[in-house]
């Protein structure tokens, strides 16, 4: 195991953590801010052993429906994008979902609708964790907050893709992707290699295999559709996760995500220096969403959720809670982000 | 007794689904034959498309994959990447390869990806029910041209394989036809060429077939085969593009 300490922007830490996990094959477009990501991966996949497989694709629609191809085989693939690069990668994401294909999303998010901006935003929220494209179906999403775990749940990303059959999506913010930060460079001693007997690899010795999402026969897509539910639940069950901060005595707890969540820590800091009972659930699986960190807590507990969107994981919270406790919302988007000094001022307004 | 024609091993035990005087039979067989022939069976991956044929892999004994539509070649593209040692290729109809993975096709053919591709030109969409193609001729009745295509409405029948000629990366183009079992022939050697340039490592080669949709021409089988001959090869010369 490595114990290498390198200085390194999100994105290239994203970049090196799918390397470093065994992803062969990377296809991309470019799209700002992730720029350093794709730039990363035509560097380096080549100098992979055995040399991974780079290609810059036509088109984001190309670029997943490669993924799509080379997961159909075994590999371990990636994309990555940012906002309207992954409205377009919606189409492949819900193929990709539908074979049971083990596959890595990347989306660093900036702001919308439309063309928006290039400034960080967390307005795909709704469309990353509630499927994203058509059809009733799930990624895992995990959303890191520092550049070490951009790079740490990359790898693990590749873990659980291969585990449950599932796309699983990175997703970050332009903040995120572009700020720099020392890493430990390790190899996760999960990435365990797993087998795929479903893959292409030619039919030598066995019967052919169909990598497919097409179920026509009568009642075929509701059994295969029940059986995605099943994995859902299992991975429901077993991979939701959050960071807790003084959430024992805590009368109000601060929620947020990403980038969102340093800054929301830094306000808890600050607070409980005044002696505020402030505590912050940082929810690192976006989907599935860590409600049982929200359960089993005082109904006099109050709740902030912080978010660069308008109220998208505000609805997790509030669904997690069961409406039982009193959740406050404070948000700002298209580029714009809530400061630490609103924080404060927003808590303090609540207590 | 000699046993001198039987079901290819490529090709499974099954009745298709396509309407009476169809030509994705014939092209399927053809493939499945030229398959064994080059002892690739087991080394081979097809993808189906969207349309028709997006259940060939039912007749098919080898690996395959479906694709988006459109999406076979980026797909392949992907496959023979991470794959060389196995033989690849797409099967498109014009919608698929030259309506909506119009983009896709032209990348794939200007990397000169090594891949194999057998693209049925039937002038027409027909899973979802006749509407008019990117290859439907002018003067040709649709159930979105219903006055036939005009050139002002709707622009000319796109010449795909021609296009794709002038590109460096392509190796080799051929458009073949169904009319008659002479051009059934023909289409087998020329898909079997395909192959045997994706073997030798020569890049990307495409086969155009003519084939017939009886059913959404308004024709007969035997009228399809005649429409082919007399009108859709004007607008779609015969033989070796590139």
């Amino acid at each position: 195991m490595s114990k290498k300490r390198i200085l390194i922007s999100g994105n290239e830490a994203i970049a090196a953590g799918a390397i470093h996990a065994g992803c062969n094959f990377y296809a991309g477009y470019p799209i700002t801010p992730q720029n350093e990501l794709i730039a990363y991966m035509a560097k380096h996949m080549p100098l992979s052993s055995p040399p991974g497989v780079f290609i810059q694709a036509e088109s984001e629609l190309a670029a997943i429906s490669m993924v799509y191809g080379a997961a159909a085989c075994g590999s371990r693939a990636m994309t990555s994008s940012s906002s309207p690069g992954v409205s377009l990668k919606q189409e492949g994401i819900s193929y990709i979902s539908g074979a049971q294909l083990p596959a890595v999303i990347v989306n660093i998010m900036r702001g919308g609708p439309g063309l928006g901006n290039i400034a960080p935003a967390q307005s795909d929220y709704f469309q990353a964790t509630r499927g994203g494209g058509h059809g009733d179906y799930h990624l895992i999403v995990l959303a890191p907050a520092s550049v070490q775990e951009a790079y740490d749940l990359t790898q693990k990303s590749f873990y659980l893709a291969d585990k449950y059959r599932i796309a699983v999506m990175i997703l970050g913010d332009g903040i995120l992707g572009q700020m720099m930060e020392p890493i430990n460079l390790f190899t996760q001693k999960n990435n365990t290699h797993i087998l795929k007997p479903w893959a292409l690899t030619g039919c030598k010795g066995r019967k052919p295999n169909i990598v497919k999402s097409f179920f026509l026969r009568e009642g075929a897509l509701e059994k295969f559709n029940l059986k995605l539910q099943k994995n859902y639940e299992l991975i429901r069950r077993k991979e939701a996760c959050y960071e807790g901060l003084f959430l024992e005595d805590a009368r109000i707890i601060l929620v947020a995500y990403g980038t969102m969540a340093r800054i929301a820590k830094s306000a808890v800091s600050q607070l409980r220096l005044l002696g505020k009972k402030v505590g912050l659930i940082r929810p690192i699986s976006l989907w599935p969403f860590p409600e049982k960190a929200f359960q089993s807590r005082s109904k006099k507990v109050k709740y902030l959720v912080v978010e660069m969107s308008y109220g998208q994981m505000l609805e997790d919270v509030k669904l997690a809670v069961s409406a039982l406790a009193q959740v406050a919302f404070l948000c700002r988007s298209g580029g714009g982000i809530t400061s630490e000094e609103e924080i404060i001022k927003k808590v303090k307004k609540i207590l | 007794m000699e046993k001198i024609f039987a079901r290819p091993e490529a090709l499974l035990d099954i009745s298709t689904h396509y309407c009476p005087g169809c030509g994705h039979g014939i092209a399927h067989r053809l493939i499945a034959e030229v398959v064994d022939e080059l002892g690739i069976r087991e080394k081979t991956i097809g993808i189906a498309p969207v349309g028709c044929a997006v259940v060939a892999y039912d007749y098919w004994n080898f690996d395959c994959s479906e694709a988006a539509h459109g999406r076979a070649l980026a797909v392949a593209t992907a496959i023979k990447r991470v794959r060389p040692q196995n033989i690849v290729f797409t099967y498109q109809g014009d919608g698929d390869l030259a309506a909506i993975g119009t983009n896709e096709t032209i990348h794939a053919a200007n990397r000169g990806e090594n891949l194999t591709v057998v693209f049925i030109n039937n002038a027409v969409y027909g899973m979802t029910g006749g509407q008019m193609a990117p290859t439907t001729l002018l003067g040709q009745k649709t159930s979105t041209t219903i006055n036939g295509r005009s050139r002002q409405m709707h622009g000319y029948p796109l010449k795909i394989s021609e296009m794709l000629a002038l590109l460096p990366g392509v190796h080799y183009i051929e458009r073949v036809s169904f009319h008659n079992p002479q051009g059934v022939l023909r289409a087998r050697q020329a898909i079997k060429q395909g192959f045997k340039n994706q073997i030798d490592n020569l890049g990307f080669s495409m086969v155009e077939i003519l084939s017939p949709c009886p059913t959404y021409w308004g024709l007969s089988p035997k009228e399809s085969l005649e429409w082919i001959r007399e009108v859709m090869q004007k607008e779609f010369p015969l033989g070796m593009i590139k």
